[in-house]
């Protein structure tokens, strides 16, 4: 049996700096986006609290040294919301800040949707939904197989559940029990052409899960101690690969783009427009005032 | 550089270019705990079974899953492993080739694409499984070695030289028991072609056991005062652009042969080659834009116009050209 992360429990201190952090993380999202003119807003937003709880809790990792052998191996298969993981990335200290804004631009390693040999962090190349999932399954299997001690956690989107490679690696990770892999899902109902549910529907999701010999946990993936939490139960599951189905809003914490899919795959388009974004996710969409 | 006996076809050892493929397994795995063998059901008939029974933990059942397989040999590559992935060559790339661009080329990882049963050679199976447009897929890709291995002797060369060799690597291999006419000490390199017989008249070019057809040809041609080139392209990428250009200066003609589509294949490869570097009259023998069908693999292979006689009247034609 493979060693056993021990995720402690979140001390409330803790909570408000994350839940502060995890703002800040989606101010830069919203800055590299605009200034990038290109990428994903949506996705980006909402999984800033599931990005934030991992790099600041969940993790065992080092920034100094990404390509430390015993790290933990996060794969981010849904690719386009790179932006989420660059910005936490950088909130970590694997590289400046200042780098962000060169997302997407000619030269940066801080590509459209993620590339390894550019950008050593990221584990993998990933963009075309449900490669990353087929890879992640590919390292938890041998490092089950070698008693390794990292734990691999994929996260991905709903809309990869559409693709056949994410259940032909579903299939797999039942089959050799690797429960020393969690994935990570971004529930959030939109994809580029809409709702999930009107384009092709993916529920009964739990069900679909259990059927793949899944444990199944199911979480608001608004809440960092909720996140941390199911990242810790993961552990103590033996049986089964662990699948925690984060509910979220696209777009979180920006009144004009929550919930809207048409903001799936754009970016703020002006300076105006970014700066109606980041006065929304700073006055808690207008529920508090603000000085601009 | 050839078996003494090459030209009796009749006493020649026949093997299918799958058996060297487990033969250089079997020997990649004695001396490297680190290769794995990932099969999609198909472990007998890609010639993976010795691999399992000798190697049983480096050995991993994927199931009918083409696309995770590459998705999933990528990732076990990025633990420090050398991957191969036995299938089909019309599943595995013809299935996962966008895995096979993201995930091994894209990303640089320690994967070999194994394709069996390439070709129309494959016989009674029919279209569906005779696969003809593995060569240009794989071709296109940046970072992936393609090898097309003559016979078994060579494929057994070729996995072992891939398995010892970083990075991307695509082998097609035959279902069809073939002369075997190359020796253990026929030179094969990657990123070379082997000059298999001397002639100034024509060059042939050949990859695969189609190559056999092209000595016969040759010999044929000698009769009628023809003396042809034989080149063995197993590498068709990288490519000997040297031996390739040499061959077009020198004989002033070329011939490809291939069981495989024209349009994208080896013989694409030495036209896109000779046409910038030094243009002279080429013929390809290959699938002309066709599927083939179900038939044993002689019917097929004279029916689609990929034997001995052909690549005469090929050259024949050619040869007018100059």
């Amino acid at each position: 049996m493979p060693p056993v992360r021990d995720i402690k429990q979140l001390s409330e201190k803790k909570l408000f700096a994350l839940e502060a952090r995890a703002q800040e993380i989606r101010a830069d999202i919203l800055k590299m986006l605009q200034h990038a003119g290109s990428g994903h807003s949506a996705g980006s937003l909402g999984m800033a609290d599931i990005f934030t709880a991992l790099y600041f809790h969940v993790l065992v990792h080092n920034p100094k040294q990404p390509n430390w052998k015993d790290r933990d191996r996060l794969i981010l298969s849904c690719g386009h919301i790179a932006p989420v993981r660059y910005a936490t990335m950088a909130h970590a200290g694997y590289f400046p800040k200042n780098e962000l804004l060169t997302l997407r631009k000619f030269g940066s390693r801080l590509q459209g949707h993620p590339e390894l040999n550019r950008f050593v962090g990221f584990e993998t190349t990933s963009g075309p939904l449900g490669d990353g999932v087929a890879q992640a399954v590919g390292m938890a299997y041998v490092a089950k197989k070698e008693k390794l001690p990292y734990h691999t956690y994929c996260v991905m989107s709903d809309g990869e559940l559409q693709t056949g490679i994410t259940w032909e690696s579903a299939l797999f990770a039942g089959r050799n029990v690797l429960h020393n892999m969690t994935w990570i899902i971004d529930r959030n109902n939109i994809q580029i052409d809409g709702y999930t549910e009107d384009i092709m529907p993916i529920e009964p999701l739990v069900q679909k899960f259990e059927a793949f010999n899944f444990h199944v946990i199911e979480i608001d993936g608004h809440n960092i101690r909720d996140m941390v939490d199911a990242c810790a139960y993961a552990q103590s599951i033996f049986e089964q690969p662990t699948v925690i189905i984060a509910h979220t809003t696209p777009g979180k914490g920006v009144d004009f783009m929550e919930f809207e899919p048409i903001w799936h795959g754009k970016p703020p388009k002006d300076q105006a427009e970014l700066k109606r974004a980041l006065i929304s996710l700073r006055t808690l969409n207008g529920k508090i005032e603000h000085g601009e | 550089m050839l078996n003494r006996g090459w030209k009796m076809k009749n006493t020649l050892k026949h093997q299918s270019t799958r058996v060297g493929y487990g033969e250089g397994l079997v020997e990649l795995g004695k001396h490297n705990k680190n290769v794995y063998v990932l099969s999609a059901d198909l472990t007998e008939s890609t010639h993976s079974q010795e691999f399992k029974d000798l190697f049983p933990d480096q050995f991993v059942q994927i199931g009918v899953s083409e696309q995770s397989l590459a998705g999933i040999g990528a990732g076990m590559a990025l633990t420090g492993k050398t991957v191969f992935l036995s299938s089909y060559a019309a599943f595995s790339p013809g299935r996962n080739w966008e895995q096979i661009r993201t995930t091994v080329c894209l990303q640089k990882t320690n994967v070999k694409v194994i394709g069996s049963h390439a070709g129309v050679s494959v016989g009674p199976d029919g279209a569906t499984h005779q696969m003809t447009e593995d060569i240009a897929l794989m071709r296109v890709l940046p970072n992936m070695i393609v090898l097309v291995p003559c016979d078994a002797i060579e494929a057994r060369k070729a996995t072992i030289m891939i398995g010892k060799k970083k990075g991307p690597a695509y082998i097609r291999l035959d279902r069809n028991s073939a002369p075997i006419f190359t020796t253990e000490s026929t030179p094969f390199e990657i990123g070379k072609a082997q000059v298999l017989r001397k002639g100034k008249d024509v060059a042939i070019i050949g990859c695969g056991p189609i190559l056999y057809e092209c000595l016969l040809a040759a010999e044929e041609l000698s009769k009628l005062g023809i003396e042809a080139r034989i080149i063995n392209n197993a590498s068709v990428k990288p490519i000997d652009e040297a031996t390739i250009i040499k061959a077009a200066r020198e004989c002033g003609a070329i011939v490809t042969a291939e069981d495989a589509q024209i349009a994208g294949g080896m013989g694409s490869a030495v036209c896109e080659l000779l046409g910038e570097a030094c243009p002279v009259p080429i013929e390809r023998i290959g699938l002309q834009d066709t599927f083939g069908q179900s038939g044993t693999a002689d019917e097929l292979l004279e029916h689609y116009k990929l034997t001995a006689p052909w690549i005469v009247k090929a050259v024949q034609k050619v040869i007018k050209k100059k």
